[in-house]
């Protein structure tokens, strides 16, 4: 415990120089040169604070059992303080303002250049903030603490630092056998010792949790809001709707996830998708592809391709453009790499393909090209220019599919 | 024969030529009127050059043989002859490739409207496509039998859009996925026939029925539907006819589960469906309520519960209930039903009695067509009741009804004057119940065989009473000689079919004197060792239609007839020669009849491998080749798989010489292998 403490002091030493630096920086350029340079500067200052803060977060969290209870919910607020900054900065003090004006429950920081000033007096705000969240516990008549993990903390890959080296890792008990390498002391058996749970004397409340995303039906703000209930449900919630889809199935080159637990599933039964409409779309069952088809006018089952090819390969799971244009539509603002993509190339695909082709056995003859040979993939993934243009071969099939696709978007 | 004739009409049109001052629509009229005989439309154009180019503009239909098809410029000669031809039945060509396929459909183009090609193979998916893609208007393709085709034709076939009627029975390959491309494309299909498209399931039932809402009439015999298809099916608001024979996965729940009924159906066919009793019968006929044919052979046991089910329908005109076991009770409460019945079959079913007979035939004495065939319980009872209530039945068959005396036949003749069809097979009748018989001036089919009491004398009756007799079948009926053949052959010219075998008694003077019958098709002569060549010549000359002949066990039969048979039965089609004495020669002769297509060589001595292979390679249309085992090595191996190549199929024997049988020995010995 005491330990802990003491580390935590040291952290917060650290901290407190660490920004008394970057006062003095932010104020000298500030008023010399307001320019791109010293919004970078900033900014990458402020990232190396907030993965400090990160880390005093996670040994705190750490430390839970033998700190008050208040003190870790107090935590989140911290943490937006000293990350607000660093993100697109329109889009989330729009977030901060709104749940500012509500309800208060998390402390917020509008101004860039009061942040230094909260984070010299870190400590004092904790009391502070505790309050905050007091004030906010009463608010649903439910009486559950809604808490609110900010975007970054969320997408933080990791959630234990090292005080030390900064090393970060998922789990605790990682942090701790890697603690061991930097002295004795981290050897005791109460530094080794599983932190406990919280076992206050407070009566402890259930802990419920907000999506910070302005608008979702997750974040404490929506009318018919509905909490999350544990951490690890707002990370996946928050990867799943609000975040790019950076894991893209090596199988079928189509299907992108955001989890990689999902991804993980998925290729488990990519490839399996045997059944195939005219529109290019593909169903692991035959009578969920008749259900579309029956539902469209003008689409009709595609021949199995395995047919042509007399082989006992399946035909590569095409993913349904339908989906991606879904996702596509609901985020709008960020034009990731893909969307990119998407944009560019999609209808230039679009243009070269024709729309018929792609089910002709001619074409299924160069099917292994890309060595997938397990599953063959049909014309427009083959050719080794688009084999990477993952949204755009999507596009292109729903573009297949002609116009009732499109009824069906909207 | 046929030069002189030609020349005469030819005489005839350049003195009155009358035709110069018809209009061609109005000859186009009187060649409707020439559909029933090919030979006259043959005619008709061989006299003269416009009539040629009249027949050729006028004729829809076609049916090309074999050799024509096989070789392309005669196939080109032939469509260009044609060009209006809307109608192409290529049954009897067992080899159309797809350089075939698209020769056709490149000439006909639009205007066909109509092809089968039920007995064909050899053709794929690419000549179905090519032949959709350039016959725009066709409304009817059959392609049963082409277990050949796959998925992939199916697909070929969805991009004709003028479909309506399509069949694909024993279409084994294809898949619900064919079956959906089919009903995405074929909007407009009203007859489908999926029967035996076993790979075929629900859910390409309940695509088409989602899809082609025009359907009229659907076929599903044998196909592993269950349930799930049902309800879609009763969406189908024009189907009339509805086949479900053999589809086991059907029974009570799938009935009962069903909300509603179908309003328009009026056909209903669900024989072999073994899971249906009369729970789910209740269910589908208090919806279902304006049937009019309902099949339940080989089904249900019929009880009073069924016949319950059935007095619902009160639109019912026909019942099959062959191979059911029936109670008597069922039987009586059909007969209490509301409605009146014009057809009713009971072949094959146990438990029918003179009571329950009775009690059906004495309520609906509008029967027109009865079946009961090997209903061994009824007696003269039942005749009785039957031939004095029902006096306007046209057809009955009662084969194998053994327990009824020869003076129940007397009654027929009595009461059913307007017997169309009568099936006697394997009965007690006698010369006084044929005599009887003969005042049915109507009858056209009379099936005598096996009745070993009959003789010339009551066949005399017939020859002199029945003149529209079409078909007459004397199997076996041993009483049979000269006299009373030569009474039928001049009473009865319209006859088309006589069966004559095992009539040992019967000689050549008959054959010569059916030979007046120049309609005969058919005939069956087997085992009737005293014809020689000379009855058959007479036969070949004059009985240009004959299209079956069976002169198996005619031992005197040589050579010569089949060098008559050749000349003359341009038409033939289908031969057994086994135990006859024709050699290499005769067999040789066979090979010029051009529409051969099936061929039974047993037990022939003078037959050597060289001369069966002649035969083999000069018939091009054959499809069926029934040989001697021993005969296999005897032909060169390349000459077999030549005319396997052209679509024939070889089945080997190897049966004993059979030496013949007395008639009596025969029939006890054919009971005792029946009990």
């Amino acid at each position: 415990m005491l330990t802990n403490l003491s580390i935590m002091e040291q952290k917060i030493h650290q901290l407190q120089e660490l920004v008394q630096l970057i006062v003095g920086r932010t104020a000298k350029s500030s008023i010399s040169q307001p320019n791109e340079l010293l919004i970078q500067q900033q900014q990458l200052v402020t990232a190396d604070l907030t993965s400090i803060i990160v880390q005093l977060i996670s040994t705190a969290g750490s430390l839970l059992p033998s700190v008050k209870h208040p003190h870790l919910s107090a935590d989140p607020s911290n943490v937006s303080d000293g990350v607000l900054p660093n993100d697109d900065n329109s889009k989330d003090n729009n977030n901060n303002n709104d749940s500012y004006t509500n309800k208060n429950m998390v402390h917020k920081v509008e101004d860039q250049s009061n942040e230094s000033d909260h984070m010299d007096v870190h400590e004092e705000h904790e009391s502070k903030d505790d309050d905050d969240v007091d004030e906010g516990e009463n608010l649903p008549p439910g009486s559950y603490e809604i808490l609110q993990l900010e975007k970054e903390e969320i997408l933080a890959p990791h959630t234990h630092f090292c005080v030390i080296c900064g090393k970060g890792f998922k789990r605790d008990a990682n942090l701790r056998m890697h603690m061991r390498g930097h002295g004795d002391e981290y050897k005791t058996p109460a530094a080794l010792a599983k932190p406990h749970k919280d076992t206050g004397s407070e009566p402890k409340l259930i802990k419920r949790y907000s999506c910070p995303f302005v608008g979702c039906k997750r974040n404490k703000d929506h009318k018919k809001f509905q909490p999350l209930k544990t951490i690890l449900c707002v990370k996946n919630h928050y990867k799943r709707t609000h975040c790019d889809k950076s894991y893209t199935c090596s199988r079928c080159n189509t299907k992108k996830f955001s989890v990689i637990a999902d991804l993980k599933t998925h290729e488990k039964h990519c490839g399996r998708d045997r059944w195939l409409c005219s529109c290019g779309t593909t169903f692991s069952r035959k009578d969920k592809l008749f259900g579309h088809i029956s539902l469209f006018q003008g689409h009709t089952p595609a021949l199995q391709l395995d047919e042509h090819k007399g082989g006992g390969v399946t035909v590569g799971v095409h993913d349904q453009g339908n989906n991606n244009n879904d996702n596509n539509l609901e985020v709008p603002k960020d034009v990731g790499f893909f969307d990119f993509n998407f944009n560019s190339n999609g209808s230039g695909v679009q243009m070269g393909g024709d729309p018929g082709a792609c089910f002709s056995p001619l074409n299924m003859e160069t099917c292994n090209m890309n060595g997938f040979q397990e599953f063959p993939r049909s014309l427009f993934e083959d050719s080794d220019s688009f084999s990477f243009l993952v949204s755009g071969s999507c596009n292109y099939l729903w573009k297949n599919g002609g116009e009732s696709s499109s009824k069906d978007l909207q | 024969m046929k030069k002189q004739k030609c020349i005469r009409e030819d005489d005839a049109e350049t003195q009155i030529n009358p035709f110069d001052f018809l209009a061609e629509e109005i000859v186009f009229l009187i060649l409707d009127y020439l559909q029933t005989n090919p030979f006259d439309r043959k005619s008709f154009s061989s006299v003269s050059k416009s009539f040629y180019s009249i027949e050729s503009r006028h004729r829809k239909t076609l049916k090309p043989f074999p050799p024509t098809t096989n070789h392309r410029h005669q196939l080109k000669k032939l469509l260009n002859r044609y060009p209006f031809v809307t109608h192409l039945d290529l049954s009897l060509c067992p080899r159309i490739p797809d350089s075939c396929l698209s020769y056709v459909s490149n000439s006909c183009g639009k205007a066909l409207k109509s092809i089968d090609l039920s007995r064909s193979n050899f053709f794929t998916h690419v000549g179905l496509s090519y032949l959709v893609s350039k016959c725009v208007n066709l409304v009817d393709i059959d392609l049963s039998n082409a277990v050949h085709l796959n998925d992939t034709a199916a697909a070929a076939i969805a991009s004709c859009g003028s479909l309506e009627r399509l069949c694909l029975s024993r279409c084994k390959s294809l898949t619900d996925i064919g079956i959906g491309c089919i009903a995405v494309g074929c909007l407009k299909l009203r007859v489908l026939n999926l029967k035996w498209c076993l790979g075929v399931s629900d859910l390409g039932v309940a695509f088409i029925a989602v899809k082609c809402k025009q359907i009229r009439s659907l076929d599903l015999s044998h196909l592993l539907i269950t349930e799930k298809c049902l309800p879609l099916l009763l969406k189908l608001q024009y189907l009339e006819i509805l086949v479900l024979e053999g589809c086991c996965g059907i029974g009570d729940e799938s009935l009962v589960s069903l909300k509603q009924g179908w309003k328009s159906l009026k056909t209903l066919n669900m024989s072999y469906c073994e899971n249906v009793t009369h729970v789910g019968l209740s269910s589908l006929t208090s919806t279902t309520t304006c049937l009019q044919n309902l099949s339940l052979a080989y089904g249900p046991m019929v009880t009073l519960a069924v016949s319950e089910c059935l007095q619902k329908l009160s639109q019912l005109q026909s019942i099959r209930l062959d191979g059911c076991h029936v109670t008597c009770s069922g039987l009586k409460g059909i007969g209490n039903s509301c409605f009146s019945l014009k057809e009713l079959s009971l072949s094959k079913c146990s438990g029918v009695t003179d009571d329950g007979l009775a009690s059906i035939v004495m309520k609906q004495t509008d029967l027109k067509k009865l079946d009961i065939t090997c209903c061994r319980k009824i007696t003269q009872a039942s005749i009785a009741h039957l031939t004095k209530s029902c006096g306007s039945l046209v057809s009955l068959k009662m084969e194998s009804c053994t327990l009824v005396p020869s003076e129940a036949f007397v009654l027929i003749g009595q009461h059913c004057r307007f017997l169309e069809e009568l099936d006697l097979t394997d009965n007690d009748v006698d010369d006084e119940g044929l005599k009887s018989i003969s005042r049915c001036s109507q009858l056209s089919i009379l099936k005598l065989g096996i009745c070993l009491n009959i003789s010339d004398e009551g066949l005399i009756f017939i020859g002199n009473g029945c003149p529209k007799l079409v078909e007459l079948d004397l199997y076996r009926s041993v009483g049979i000689k000269d006299a009373g053949i030569c009474a039928v052959a001049h009473g009865c010219t319209a006859l088309e079919m006589i069966n004559i075998s095992y009539c040992e008694n019967i000689t050549d003077s008959s054959l010569i004197s059916l030979s007046n019958c120049s309609k005969l098709n058919t005939l069956e002569s087997r085992g009737c060792p005293l014809i020689t060549s000379v009855g058959l010549k007479a036969i070949a000359v004059r009985c240009k239609q004959l299209t079956k002949l069976d002169i198996k066990k005619c031992f005197n039969v040589d050579n010569s007839a089949m060098i008559s048979l050749a000349h003359s039965s341009q038409n033939l089609r289908q031969i057994n020669l086994s135990y006859s004495s024709v050699t290499d020669v005769g067999v040789l002769c066979l090979g010029r009849v051009g529409c051969l297509q099936s061929l039974t060589i047993l037990h022939m001595e003078g037959l050597s491998g060289s001369g069966l292979a002649g035969v083999l390679l000069g018939c091009g249309g054959l499809t069926k080749v029934k040989l001697q085992s021993s005969f296999r090595s005897l032909v060169p191996r390349l000459v077999i798989e030549q005319v396997e190549a052209r679509g024939c199929v070889f089945q080997w024997r190897d049966k004993v010489f059979e030496a013949e049988l007395d008639p009596k020995c025969w029939k006890l010995q054919a009971e005792d292998i029946e009990f």
